[in-house]
């Protein structure tokens, strides 16, 4: 079980890998799309490797209320639990 | 910059070449690979993949680029595209580049870039994680990475190139075609700039089983760089390149009124059917000399102005020959006066890409007036009595053309003429 810290730690890993980011600027409060210009195949792909490395499943349906780093954070915390 | 169709009639329009680029087995760009194709080295190495040994591959040898995409490109950059999409784009960005074009029209900027095989990488990776990790592991950018059409719209992506992003698949003979493609667009007023090219990224073991298993491939474990010897009594098959080369076309008109460094004209181009085999050549190549002949016509050529060919010259043992009959046949008496180079002897064969870096050398031939060497011909098939260039040669002043020739699986022929300005 992981912290919300040591989540946003790996989703900002995941998404430095795929967008080239510094893992720095995948704050919890910034907007996937809006803020760091992730597009929907990104998303897709940043959302499989989470689901891999946090052993949580995160159904199509809820990837598009999945807006902020935080609300992605908040999930897997919870899908978790 | 638009040219109103009135200012020149497209069917009669002089199509220049004003970039070269180019990512290869013996150089990873332009200047690297002309000073090399020059000096006579092999490209070709030993795999050190551990692939090689898991499924006893008959053939333990290719030739890879020398400067790895990633290197140049960047992860997150190269992660998004196929190995044979990294090399497409670095060697068409070098050509822009040289192009110097900075203000254009980018309606009238097309795209022709060939390949042959296309995302095989991208392909067989995906199968392999569908079948050990699920449908859920395989990449959303696995289709538009795999797609053959994946390069030209890489390119495009890249350029801005809205008049169109043509992608010619013809097995080995595609990179030329797009050479075809792109003289057809400017001259039928379609486009004023066509970026073209071809690329292939293919050393993977599914690939390198199969070319083997039609006995295509030369199988010189012992002595890889002698691997790939083009007319000679001793060859046994070619050798698996992999890269990619891009040419700037562009009206002369447009090519003047900015002011472009030229280097040549792409006076002539023809692509035929040999309607004869699906892999084996005309024995009497008979779809190789309606290219040629075509090609010259296309180009109001006479066998006289011809001083240079870049031969297709895979090194199969029934590849080579009748290119020569061709060459006799199109070109008759003056064919003892050609200087041929089989510049495979020295990168391999590039599939798709190979007509595109082979166009790139043959321009800088025209320009510089040099022929890049063949090497490995120690002991010249009596049967094929060209007069293959071992050691550089100096092309003479005034005109001249030079003709590049490339053969694909299928019955695909496809020629180019470059003459100098």
């Amino acid at each position: 079980m992981a912290s919300n810290e040591e989540i946003l730690a790996g989703l900002a890993e995941i998404v430095n890998e795929e967008t080239g980011l510094a893992p720095e600027a995948v704050e919890m409060d910034k907007s996937f799309t809006e803020d760091l210009d992730i597009d929907s195949i990104s998303m897709m792909t940043i959302v499989v490797n989470a689901e891999e490395k946090f052993g949580v499943r995160i159904p199509d349906e809820e990837v598009k209320n999945l807006k902020t780093v935080g609300d992605a954070v908040n999930f897997i915390s919870g899908a978790q639990a | 910059m638009v040219c109103a169709l009135t200012e020149s009639d497209p069917m009669t329009r002089k199509v220049v070449i004003t970039g070269l680029g180019a990512t290869t087995p013996i150089g990873g760009d332009v200047p690297t690979l002309w000073k090399n194709a020059l000096k006579g080295v092999s490209g070709v190495r030993t795999l050190e993949d551990d692939w090689v040994a898991k499924f006893e591959l008959p053939v333990h040898f290719a030739a890879r680029c020398t400067v790895p995409a990633l290197d140049v490109l960047g992860r997150v950059e190269a992660k998004r595209m196929d190995p044979s999409t990294q090399f497409g784009v670095i060697a068409a960005r070098e050509a822009w580049a040289d192009s110097g074009i900075t203000d254009i029209d980018h309606d009238r900027l097309a795209v022709a870039f060939a390949t042959g095989i296309g995302g095989v990488w991208t392909l067989l990776d995906a199968w392999d994680t569908l079948r050990e990790k699920g449908p859920r592991r395989v990449l959303p950018m696995t289709v538009p990475m795999l797609m053959p059409n994946g390069v030209a719209a890489a390119v495009s992506l890249d350029l801005g190139a809205r008049a169109g992003a043509h992608t010619p698949v013809s097995a080995c003979a595609s990179g030329t075609e797009a050479m075809h493609l792109g003289l057809e667009l400017i001259r039928s007023g379609k486009a004023d700039v066509v970026m073209c090219g071809g690329a292939e990224a293919a050393i993977h073991p599914m690939p390198m089983a199969a070319f083997a298993s039609m006995k295509a491939l030369s199988t010189r474990n012992d002595d890889p760089q002698a691997a790939s010897r083009p007319y000679d009594l001793h060859r046994d098959g070619f050798v698996m390149g992999e890269g990619a080369g891009a040419l700037v076309l562009e009206a002369e008109e447009h090519a003047i009124a900015r002011g472009a460094k030229i280097y040549a004209e792409l006076a002539g181009t023809s692509v035929t059917a040999d309607a004869y085999h699906i892999t084996a050549p005309d024995p009497e190549g008979l779809g190789a000399t309606r290219a040629l002949k075509a090609a010259m016509f296309d180009g109001r050529i006479q066998a006289d102005d011809v001083v240079h060919v870049n031969a297709h010259a895979t090194s199969t043992p029934v590849g080579d020959k009748p290119e020569y009959t061709a060459l006799k046949a199109a070109l008759g008496k003056h064919l003892d006066h050609v200087a041929v180079s089989a510049t495979k002897s020295q990168m391999g064969h590039l599939l798709g890409a190979s007509g595109a870096v082979e166009a790139v050398l043959t321009v800088l031939a025209v320009h510089e007036r040099k022929t890049p060497v063949t090497i490995n011909l120690d002991d010249q098939d009596p049967e094929i009595p060209l007069d293959v260039v071992t050691s550089v040669r100096d092309l003479p002043e005034g005109h001249i053309v030079a003709l590049s020739n490339s053969f694909g699986f299928g019955g695909h022929n496809a020629v180019i003429a470059v003459r100098s300005l």
